[in-house]
């Protein structure tokens, strides 16, 4: 870890590198940004933009039940809760004939509601407000280790199943023409989702963190021409933004999550006037 | 698409397909038997379970039945190679997937977000030639008028070799020429290839003139034959009146 920090010191010889936390927050960002951008465009593909976002509110009650079973970290709960919900939303949203958007927005608002009313048990709520925030500076080198983990276990996934959840997107009975297990790789996609969203709320914030995964993907989707461009320039806009946003949240004294999500929709707008003039 | 001229003895037998939801049979004991090189019409009114059927049929739903394929060669039975060309696509405008990545993903297990391959472009390319849409490889299917997507779905559908080809009403939003042009490129595709080929329409006209056989559904097949059997029908009267 030493050596790591030596070099970004030589790169960068500025004041904000001369912290750790500093240091261990722009590994993070470099590790998960690619990873937002990356899921991020087959959300948008799939226009499952509310779903994700419904899916981080539920982290709520995920936490929730975390602290009632007494795990003094609750993301294992999280992860879990945030998968049964995502699975029961998608069971329910092919069963039933209401429409998607309304069927996600009862799951979201209920597992908001269960999560506050639960935390808020004994007037203890205060204590997991930085949940809904999130302090990507609190990032220690296990809290990496971790992120490593996740992060060859999602681009694993992306280079086995990403042309299959391509086909899927455009029209799921093409893709069951060509042998493709619907179903299978749907489950597992809502299965990434939910770690990915899991694993970075404590550093995000339930209240930003869908916007990490939609905006660098729609802004790319305004200019690129083909899948591969939308990958790279999602992949891109995610850590330009997410790094831009850290060091310039260390210059200003704001929090860092929001400063990623402006830097984000800045560079959407901008994108957003090219295609204007295409 | 280099085959014989169709041996017409290979057989796609679909055998007794319903399709329940509840307690209500959307569609029931559908038996249709379709040799290579003929093309198969679907007609009925809305609501018939036409499109439910051609879900069955590519496994996208729950069904009872079976769908076997027989191959005249060896006389065995075997799992069915089909291919589906949907009524539209469910995309945006600015979509971005190119008519390349949609051939690439569905081909290939290489993963295209990271690599264009050469290879797989030029199979594309010479593929789409045959459909006179190679000029499209590049462009975006948000892009594309509704003749050229069709004439790109239908070579999405033939690129894998399919023994059935199954199409969903691929007239819509096409204009009265594109729709000459669409049904003589199933024509050609038929008599040059050796499939079977499934085919969900309104377009009576269009019917007549290239059906070989011809199915009429209501949830269970109210009758079936020769275009001119079914159209002079009493069945088909009943439900059509005698305007084609």
């Amino acid at each position: 870890m030493q050596a790591i920090y030596e070099i970004m010191e030589f790169i960068f010889p500025y004041s904000w590198c001369d912290y750790t936390f500093m240091k261990n927050a722009f590994i993070a960002i470099l590790i998960i940004a690619p990873l937002f951008g990356l899921v991020g465009t087959m959300i948008v593909n799939n226009k499952m933009a509310f779903f994700s976002d419904a899916l981080g509110h539920s982290a709520l009650t995920g936490i929730a039940i975390g602290v009632m079973l007494g795990i003094q970290d609750p993301v294992i709960a999280m992860i879990a809760f945030g998968i049964i919900f995502a699975y029961a939303i998608n069971k329910i949203k092919g069963s039933d004939n209401s429409s998607n958007d309304t069927i996600i927005s009862v799951f979201s608002s209920t597992s908001i509601a269960l999560g506050l009313a639960l935390l808020s048990k004994g007037g203890n709520f205060n204590k997991y407000s930085s949940y809904l925030i999130g302090d990507i500076l609190s990032i220690n080198p296990t809290d990496l280790l971790t992120l490593i983990v996740v992060f060859v276990g999602i681009i694993l996934f992306w280079i086995f199943f990403s042309n299959k959840l391509l086909l899927i997107s455009i029209d799921s009975s093409l893709a069951k023409s060509k042998d493709i297990k619907v179903k299978l790789v749907e489950n597992l996609f809502i299965i990434i989702i939910a770690i990915l969203v899991m694993i970075s709320i404590k550093w995000v914030g339930i209240l930003i963190i869908n916007s990490l995964l939609i905006l660098p993907a729609a802004a790319s989707k305004n200019i690129a021409k083909n899948m591969r461009q939308y990958s790279i320039l999602a992949v891109c806009f995610s850590i330009i933004s997410g790094l831009s946003g850290l060091i310039l949240s260390y210059y200003n004294g704001v929090a860092t999550g929001p400063t990623i999500v402006i830097v984000a929709a800045i560079i959407y707008f901008i994108t957003l006037i090219f295609k204007g003039k295409r | 698409m280099k085959k014989e001229i169709a041996c017409g003895h290979c057989c796609t037998k679909i055998n007794n397909i319903s399709v329940k939801i509840g307690k209500e049979y959307i569609i029931k004991n559908i038996n249709i038997h379709i040799h290579c090189g003929h093309l198969s019409v679907i007609i009925g009114p809305n609501g018939a379970g036409k499109t439910t059927l051609l879900k069955a049929l590519i496994g996208e739903i729950k069904h009872e039945g079976k769908i076997l394929f027989v191959d005249e060669k060896d006389n065995k039975t075997k799992k069915i190679r089909m291919g589906y060309v949907p009524q539209k696509l469910n995309i945006e405008k600015n979509n971005p997937t190119s008519v390349y990545d949609l051939f690439a993903s569905g081909t290939t297990n290489k993963p295209i977000f990271l690599f264009r391959s050469e290879i797989t472009y030029n199979v594309v390319k010479k593929h789409l030639e045959n459909f006179g849409a190679e000029m499209l490889i590049d462009k975006k299917l948000g892009d594309l008028s509704g003749g050229e997507l069709q004439r790109v779905l239908l070579a999405f559908a033939t690129i894998s070799d399919p023994e059935l080809l199954i199409l969903d009403e691929p007239v819509s939003g096409i204009d009265n020429n594109g729709m000459e042009i669409f049904y003589k490129l199933i024509d050609d595709l038929k008599k040059k290839l050796d499939i079977a080929i499934i085919l969900v329409s309104h377009d009576f006209r269009f019917v007549e003139k290239y059906a070989d056989r011809v199915i009429m559904i209501d949830k269970e097949i109210i009758c079936e034959g020769s275009s001119d059997e079914v159209f002079s029908s009493k069945e088909f009267k009943e439900y059509f009146g005698n305007n084609i």
